[in-house]
């Protein structure tokens, strides 16, 4: 049992070692300039344009259970007005970052482990590397970087969404009064709360785009070998969003709000 | 020059070659022959280093490739063209942007240069007027042809290939042996091929290597390995399985 547990320990230091090489080998690329333009536009198409069907229904629905929710609970004290202030400082913090990291995760993670592990398996990285190039410029940097600046955008996108969602709910379902509403949200969400969700949503971008590359670039052979590095590239981004998302509250709250 | 000094490789438990030494001369054609999961591509793999070595060294040009890491094997790698075994074409793109790769970072090429260089490799594999189809509307053959045109459309002093002839008909077969010949005197590249096809072994080859046992076991000029009496040679050569002894 020791053993087992020892091997695995091993093997998860071991994957995280070589991830954290992975995003210091990409990181380097992009601050050389080594990715091409034109693959950078294709991938920031693909995770940023591709992305806007999900972002679009999973941040108004969220942003509406969320105000029905609050408001159900804040009428029972008699602060349903707040009811919008409660949804702008989560949708900004917490669920505009997170949910959009996740979903992006089961979308772009998955298709990124995928392409790079078929890749893979039919030789497509060794024939890449024939021709003189770094399979870290051509597959891993352009989508590294697009994932770190289009999650950002796609967050300010839920995040909007969310909170016009739940306006709508609040004024036409509770009918609670649209100006108190709207004053209440503005007083108690603050330009931090904007940051620290915008921040969260760089470091999940990168997360997703570097384990959906490990994942392929280190697939097994065959069919099997991709689907389940495809399967592990959400599981595992979903997991280390989660987690991040943790210490990044913890770290940033005592950044910005000295808490 | 291509040279290996006492190169090992294991994966896992599993050693697949054991002490391999060769030299290839430049502009030489070799045909490396041995038994399926004998260790051929991986030894052709070792050349190029897309494989790195338990231990031993690989000299390109009386450079060492094995202490070199990835960006350092980019510019070894440019003297390089390599036909895969399945091809390996990018199926994203159409055949002119597979055959057109290389010259993506070359900025002093203009589009009209790169068209022109794709439509000449195209002419060599005799597949002209094809650069917008995509890798999966071409048959197997095709693929060959337009991998290899891809692996000489920057004019590299060597050119590997692996396993050329696996899976294509007879005729499509010496399709592929006139081609290696082709690029052989019109570029006057120097040839590896890895095989286990004998009658395309004998066409290609100015000499034959052949893997047994982890190790370089024979070597000689297709007469010599065509009329040896060894006894492991020609059980390879007449295609004799030993039954006693089944190994697959």
């Amino acid at each position: 049992m020791n053993f087992f547990a020892g091997t695995w320990v091993a093997e998860w230091v071991e994957g995280l070692g070589r991830i954290a090489l992975l995003a210091t080998e990409a990181i380097g690329s992009m601050c050389r300039f080594r990715a091409a333009w034109r693959d950078l536009l294709y991938q920031l198409y693909f995770v940023g344009v591709k992305s806007q069907p999900v972002v679009l229904i999973t941040g108004s629905f969220i942003g509406m259970v969320f105000a029905a929710q609050t408001a159900a609970q804040f009428h029972k004290v008699k602060m349903d007005t707040a009811t919008l202030a409660a949804v702008g400082v989560a949708m900004c913090t917490e669920l505009g970052p997170v949910l959009t990291g996740l979903m992006i995760a089961g979308r772009v993670g998955a298709a990124i482990a995928a392409e790079i592990g078929t890749m893979r398996v039919t030789e497509q990285i060794d024939a890449l590397r024939t021709l003189a190039t770094h399979p870290v410029d051509y597959l891993v940097a352009p989508r590294l970087l697009a994932g770190v600046l289009a999650l950002p955008l796609l967050t300010a996108e839920a995040t909007f969404l969310g909170i016009s969602a739940g306006f709508g709910v609040a004024v036409y379902y509770y009918n609670i009064d649209p100006v108190y509403l709207w004053v209440n949200m503005l007083k108690h969400t603050a330009d931090t709360d904007v940051a620290i969700g915008l921040i969260k949503a760089v470091i999940f971008g990168g997360i997703v785009a570097l384990v959906g590359c490990y994942k392929g670039m280190t697939c097994g052979e065959g069919a099997e070998g991709v689907g389940r590095a495809t399967t592990e590239a959400v599981v595992y981004s979903s997991i280390a969003v989660l987690i991040t998302d943790f210490f990044l509250t913890l770290s940033l709250n005592a950044l910005f709000n000295g808490v | 020059m291509i040279e290996v000094r006492n190169l090992e490789k294991s994966f896992g438990p599993q050693k697949v070659l054991d002490g391999v030494s060769l030299k290839i001369e430049t502009g030489e054609s070799v045909v490396i022959i041995g038994r399926s999961g004998g260790g051929k591509s991986v030894l052709l793999k070792h050349i190029v280093g897309l494989l790195q070595s338990d231990s031993g060294d690989v000299l390109i040009d009386g450079e060492n490739i094995e202490p070199m890491n990835e960006r350092e094997l980019i510019r070894v790698r440019s003297k390089f063209g390599m036909l895969f075994q399945g091809a390996a074409l990018f199926d994203s793109m159409t055949v002119a942007e597979n055959i057109g790769f290389a010259f993506r970072h070359k900025k002093e090429m203009s589009p009209e240069q790169i068209r022109c260089k794709v439509a000449e490799a195209l002419e060599v594999v005799e597949l002209s007027g094809i650069e917008n189809k995509k890798p999966s509307e071409l048959s197997g053959g095709m693929r060959k042809r337009v991998g290899l045109a891809r692996a000489i459309v920057y004019q590299p002093q060597i050119v590997l290939y692996d396993e050329p002839t696996t899976g294509l008909d007879p005729i499509v077969s010496d399709t592929i042996d006139h081609l290696i010949l082709r690029v052989r005197d019109r570029y006057k590249v120097t040839s590896v091929v890895v095989t286990h096809d004998m009658r395309s072994a004998r066409r290609v080859g100015q000499r034959i290597l052949m893997l047994h046992n982890k190790k370089i076991y024979a070597t000689g000029t297709p007469d010599e390995i065509f009329n040896s009496s060894d006894p492991i040679v020609r059980q390879f050569i007449d295609g004799v399985s030993d039954l006693k002894n089944v190994d697959f």
